[in-house]
């Protein structure tokens, strides 16, 4: 064992039969096509076969507690856009609602519901990266052009919206940044029409394409005990089977006034709890995004998308809050202490993929090397919002 | 189960383990049991093993510097009761050193980590203790009010 993995030894698994092999330690990252992102997993390998695997992470840490710290509550949002900035409305949204809920705001509706509207495309855009870059982990680069044909849609309603393509800092603290324009909501509501149709595409392209599925089912299991242990949210615990989201477990906006499914893994084309499963989670919470966006646009009043009184320096009272929100990729938490000032006490930010990612030494164990690309990827975490 | 709830059958069990009850304030926001460093682990532990009270997950783990003194924050959820809980332990800013509850929670494993990189908690019991998000030779716990922070880092300048 190398100095680098002193973590608690796991039971090790062996190559089949007598076959001769020799450990050794294979680094792979932070500079690599397929962490995702700098991220570096140290891998002790017995032959082909992965006996451990020590994640190291940091290398995109930019202290956004510390600057959250520093600055007052309106000009942290534009930050937390940086942490998952696959999904940046999710992200402003979970920290608008966190500070609303200890100031005791009362939003307009028309904001509510165009924050709903907007957090939904998000999921849809990041899903379809989550799609297309899954498919080239294994080695198909097809879907990966055609989700970034179709996010490419999104990205130009949000672009109308708020002037930017990543990084909208749209949502803000009391209400919105400012209204949607005159049919922007009919461009939406093409766009889902538009879009709809287009996951049966991405179904017969991939989900069930026979390469695929042998690729990925049967890998990188994660039963749901360990799952709930290690604190794994969103596509990645439901692909598990465990019926968990926020938007129904604990609604916020008004999720519980529209009908939607939340999708769980089944284990149909292998074991519960594998790749395949962690992936088509994700490809039906499209659909299932697709469904609210289009309830959501029936309602949509006209009015006022920023409350009066959260126009002039914001003093939350003296006090802690915790809240939590469904982001793609699980439960994004903030904890705000507040004592009254301008500026926070402590901003904590509970990011999904910081736990989805701490479970992989669990499930890579006894993986073949090469799987252990496909299930770094069928976790589907953005180093932004894990180094924070 | 309600917070309320759940905070009562915590006082009633842990009568001696709790220094107060974070309702009795006039703050906003969540109300929150503070706890004894000493005591931690056994109410976290019966607080997850008992079947009236089921808090499987360990929702979030986070440092927090008050200035006078540290704390480490636990939100603590129960999915089978619908209830989550907050547990604050306040730590000497000499010596903050509290058990570690990862026997518990597989998710205390790094967010402890986490804590003791950028406050410096110790979490006694932690398998493995190190710096998570800071560079391991990293001097100092950024989070900390009285941080000052490095004029130079292998010869990188911060000049600003």
């Amino acid at each position: 064992m190398s100095p680098e993995l002193q973590s608690p030894p796991l039971a090790q698994p062996r190559a089949p039969g007598d076959v001769r092999t020799e450990e050794m330690l294979l680094n792979i990252g932070p500079q690599h096509p397929s962490t995702h992102g700098v991220f570096r997993v140290v891998v002790q390998t017995d032959g082909e076969i992965v006996l451990d695997s020590e994640p190291h992470i940091g290398y995109l840490h930019r202290c956004f507690e510390k600057i959250a710290e520093s600055v007052d509550y309106l000009k942290v949002t534009p930050y937390t856009d940086r942490l998952d900035y696959l999904a940046s409305m999710c992200n402003n949204l979970g920290y608008c609602l966190t500070v609303e809920k200890l100031m005791g705001l009362q939003i307009p509706r028309r904001a509510t519901r165009l924050r709903m509207i907007v957090a939904e495309l998000n999921r849809v855009a990041s899903h379809l990266l989550a799609f297309g870059t899954y498919g080239m982990d294994s080695g198909a680069i097809t879907p990966f052009l055609h989700a970034f044909r179709d996010r490419e849609a999104i990205l130009k309603l949000f672009e109308i919206i708020c002037g930017q393509r990543l990084n909208y800092n749209y949502v803000r603290i009391g209400g919105l940044a400012e209204d949607a324009p005159p049919r922007w909501l009919d461009q939406v509501a093409a766009f889902v029409d538009f879009f709809e149709p287009k996951i049966d595409e991405y179904d017969a392209l991939l989900s069930y394409n026979g390469i695929f599925i042998k690729r990925a089912a049967n890998i990188g299991v994660l039963p749901a005990a360990t799952a709930i242990s290690w604190g794994c949210t969103g596509p990645v615990l439901r692909g598990s089977g465990v019926r968990r989201d926020i938007r129904k477990d604990e609604p916020y906006l008004e999720y519980d006034k529209v009908e939607f499914d939340v999708p769980i893994g089944r284990g149909e084309v292998g074991t519960l709890g594998d790749c395949w499963d962690r992936y088509m989670v994700r490809v039906r919470e499209m659909r299932e995004a697709c469904k609210i966006v289009r309830q959501v646009l029936k309602d949509v009043p006209e009015g006022p998308v920023m409350a009066p009184e959260a126009k002039k320096v914001l003093r939350p009272p003296k006090g802690e809050v915790y809240y939590r929100i469904e982001n793609p990729r699980g439960e994004l938490g903030f904890y705000v202490v507040s004592d009254g000032k301008d500026k926070a006490v402590r901003i904590k930010c509970r990011s999904p993929a910081f736990c989805n990612l701490s479970v992989l030494r669990e499930i890579a164990h006894g993986c073949m090397l090469a799987d252990m690309i496909m299930i770094i990827g069928s976790i589907d975490f953005v180093m932004g919002e894990v180094d924070r | 189960m309600t917070r309320a709830e759940a905070h009562a059958a915590i006082l009633a069990k842990f009568p001696d383990a709790i220094v107060r009850d974070g309702r009795e304030g006039k703050e906003a926001g969540d109300p929150y049991l503070v706890v004894k460093a000493e005591r931690l682990h056994d109410v976290v532990k019966w607080m997850k093993e008992d079947p009236g009270m089921r808090f499987e997950v360990l929702q979030c783990l986070s440092g927090v510097d008050y200035g006078k003194d540290l704390a480490s924050v636990y939100h603590l959820d129960s999915w089978t009761n619908k209830v989550t809980v907050c547990l604050r332990v306040e730590l000497p800013r000499e010596k903050p050193e509290v058990a570690s509850i990862t026997d518990l929670y597989g998710a205390a494993d790094w967010h402890e980590r986490e804590a003791y990189d950028l406050l410096g908690i110790t979490y006694t019991g932690h398998p493995k203790l190190v710096r998570i998000l800071c560079a391991e030779d990293w001097v100092g716990y950024p989070l900390r009010k009285d941080y000052v922070f490095p004029k130079e880092y292998h010869g990188i300048k911060n000049d600003l």
